[in-house]
């Protein structure tokens, strides 16, 4: 079963400074249980097409659909294509002051449900839940007590959103970079928790620069992204080639 | 982009859900101002030769003054002689008991979510009522008299209680201030009078809420809190008025006295009626607040959200006499479409190793001028004085904007004074991330807002914290995106 599927997707960054086209005829569908990994020189669109996916207002699809579980996902807002089940880790997430991180995943949680027509969870139930989840990532509770990604280092802005990625257990999750900037510990930590994250019914599309995140999270597909579009695709060991000999191979 | 901008501008227009008006007889003077009018209210209130004479005095003083142009706000000339100066219900007011309060003004107590009822006292809170000119309802003025503390309308503090009121009244705001709390000084209609005798700790949150109702009608409430040494009170006011086409203007003034060891704690949530989109009506808020810490070791902290008014034109102050004390001022100022406030505190050191923080949030959407306007002066006694000031401000949208205008005079070269300032904008990138974890963009403005006003927030009292958070959603909705 197809999880999403991407068909001829173009699109232009659209902003008062920039009106470039940058998705070029995209094509990629991913089947419940699989996990993609999309690597690519820097400026060939990776971070774009997860920006796309997810709604970004600086951009506009100039042609292509995108089918997410049945759904036309270009017709949703960013809120409603999250609450059908698309995550998308960010690779620099925002810090928020003043919000306290336990009552943001909460709300997040929450809204979720609404969304859905099931019941809310209550504040209490919801520590109960989010404890779990914390002792997945070997977090401490005091983490919860601090504002949205303020003051957060690298590593801990990464685990925390990996820490939404439990919380909310979307079906889909993109992971944008999500292994950029972190250390031999904390991303051991952080593929634990996309391993916990992971079943049958679910997917994971992995953009990364680097094979050794997926020496934990191993990949089904390996995709290569350049000028916009996937032009090239293999198992695991297209990345371990390209980590040795580069993108000039492709 | 063009997603984001539309989703704030619908934010911006939001109805006033307080702006129905109740359908009460009330009794009115005609328009105007004259010796007459004030002599007027002073006989209806049939009030002591003290207080006629505070009233008129002040109303010589007036008649020389002119209003004040300094503040960063603009509107027409008042014309002093278009507004009422007194306007009560009808119906006789029953002091004693709830059941013989017109029910109609109950009935908008309650439009408004104000339950004055019996089930106040089991949430700690006793409240005054003040309905266009007069007070109408007091709850637990039986209990708290069993302690020794005073709640009850000015007017009757007036009758009951003159020698407090004599000797306090004016001290701290004196007749001649300015001329707004001068006018208030020779028309005040009512307000509440708290006085908090020594060693008690007030075990309820006193409350009051203001409405206006009558249409063209003003509202000049004088407040007057004593607490006395080593006493401890807090209190909460209220206001809301229904939306009329035409300007109304509120004066009101607060003055808060606070002896040795002693500490009051004030905290305002003002939703006054701010006008239309398109700048149309709102109330005038011109108010004077100021408290003195008499005594040493003495506290006041004020707490206020500001989110309606057409205009806001208020500075609660602090006149820090005794050695040690400590004054506090958090403010969350809102404006949207065309509402404008110029609201700041000033800090007055007089005392040796005095102290105040100064924490303010501004918050400017639609069209709306915002500003912060404060003075932290320290006298040539003041030794060791220290003052702490933030101010941040956020804006929502492009054409709004905000300013800060601090003011520091220091005679003291053992002062020390720290000043920090930010401005920021709600990024598009904050909203799109809490839009990504299915948080819809209101909410994600909602959110975004009080996380920025939460160190003013944690401040007010128990539950109107949450009500203040619901309050600025509901002033943002349909502004931001």
């Amino acid at each position: 079963m197809s999880i999403i599927e991407i068909k001829n997707l173009e699109a232009v960054i659209d902003t008062e400074e920039s009106n470039t086209q940058i998705l070029k005829g995209l094509n990629l569908t991913i089947n419940a249980g699989e996990v993609h990994a999309i690597m690519g020189p820097n400026g060939s669109g990776k971070s774009t097409l997860s920006k796309v996916l997810a709604g970004h207002p600086d951009y506009r699809i100039t042609k292509g659909e995108v089918i997410f579980q049945g759904k036309n996902l270009l017709d949703l807002d960013p809120d409603e294509r999250a609450n059908s089940g698309l995550f998308l880790a960010f690779q620099y997430p925002v810090e928020i002051p003043g919000v306290n991180n336990l009552n943001f995943l909460r709300m997040a949680y929450n809204s979720k449900m609404k969304f859905n027509n099931q019941e809310e969870m209550d504040p209490l139930d919801f520590d109960d839940f989010i404890e779990e989840k914390l002792n997945i990532l070997k977090m401490k509770p005091e983490f919860l007590e601090r504002n949205l990604n303020e003051g957060f280092s690298g590593g801990e802005k990464k685990k925390n959103e990996i820490l939404q990625l439990l919380t909310l257990n979307p079906s889909l999750a993109i992971l944008d970079e999500t292994d950029s900037g972190l250390d031999i510990d904390a991303l051991r930590v952080v593929s634990e928790g996309i391993n916990a994250y992971r079943n049958k019914n679910n997917a994971v599309l992995l953009i990364t620069h680097y094979q050794r995140l997926l020496d934990y999270v191993e990949p089904d597909y390996v995709h290569v992204l350049s000028g916009g579009k996937i032009i090239k695709t293999g198992d695991k060991t297209l990345a371990l080639e390209l980590e040795k000999e580069g993108y000039a191979i492709v | 982009m063009s997603n984001t901008q539309n989703n704030l501008e619908k934010l911006q227009n939001q109805k006033y859900k307080y702006g129905f008006t109740s359908d009460i007889e009330t009794e009115s003077f005609p328009k105007g101002l004259s010796e007459d009018v004030i002599r007027k209210i002073s006989s209806i209130k049939n009030e002591p030769k003290f207080m006629t004479d505070f009233r008129l005095k002040a109303y010589k003083q007036f008649l020389d003054m002119e209003a004040p142009t300094w503040a960063n706000v603009d509107f027409p000339k008042i014309d002093m002689q278009e507004i009422i100066y007194y306007s009560a219900p009808k119906t006789k007011i029953s002091k004693d008991s709830l059941d013989e309060v017109d029910p109609e003004i109950l009935k908008t107590y309650s439009k408004l979510g104000i339950p004055i009822e019996e089930q106040m006292r089991l949430e700690g809170i006793a409240v005054d009522a003040i309905f266009d000119s007069v007070s109408v309802a007091n709850t637990h003025k039986k209990a708290l008299a069993e302690i020794g503390i005073i709640f009850c309308s000015i007017s009757e503090a007036i009758q009951e209680h003159p020698e407090l009121v004599k000797k306090y009244i004016g001290t701290v705001i004196p007749s001649s201030d300015n001329y707004f709390a001068t006018l208030n000084s020779a028309v005040f209609s009512d307000g509440t009078f708290v006085y908090i005798p020594p060693n008690t700790k007030c075990p309820l949150e006193l409350s009051t809420n203001f409405r206006i109702n009558t249409e063209g009608s003003g509202q000049f409430e004088r407040t007057l809190i004593i607490c006395d040494e080593n006493s401890y009170v807090s209190y909460l006011e209220g206001c809301t008025a229904p939306a009329f086409d035409t300007n109304q203007l509120h004066a009101a003034n607060v003055e808060l006295i606070v002896m040795k060891n002693a500490e009051i704690k004030y905290s305002t949530v003002q939703n006054w009626y701010a006008g239309d989109e398109n700048g149309k009506g709102g109330i005038y808020n011109f108010v004077t607040k100021r408290a003195i810490c008499q005594g040493d070791n003495s506290k006041v902290s004020w707490t206020q959200v500001e989110t309606g008014s057409a205009i806001t034109w208020k500075y609660p102050s602090c006149i820090l006499k005794g050695d040690n004390s400590i004054g506090e001022f958090y403010s969350v100022a809102l404006t949207n479409n065309l509402q404008q406030a110029d609201t700041g505190t000033k800090m007055i050191h007089l005392g040796k190793n005095t102290k105040s923080t100064i924490v303010s949030k501004g918050i400017s959407a639609g069209r709306s001028d915002n500003t912060y306007r404060g003075l932290v002066k320290i006298g040539p006694n003041a030794a060791n004085a220290r003052n702490y000031t933030q101010c941040d401000s956020m804006l929502i949208g492009s054409k709004c904007s905000a300013n800060t205008t601090p003011y520091i005079e220091v005679s003291n070269n053992t002062a020390n004074i720290e000043h920090e300032a930010s401005t920021s904008k709600i990024s598009e990138d904050q909203l799109f991330y809490l839009n990504q974890r299915g948080i819809s963009t209101e909410d994600a403005i909602s959110t975004i807002i009080s996380g920025f006003c939460k160190d003013v927030f944690k401040e007010l009292p128990g539950e109107f914290a949450a009500e203040a958070n619901q309050l600025m959603a509901l002033k943002l909705e349909n502004s931001v995106g």
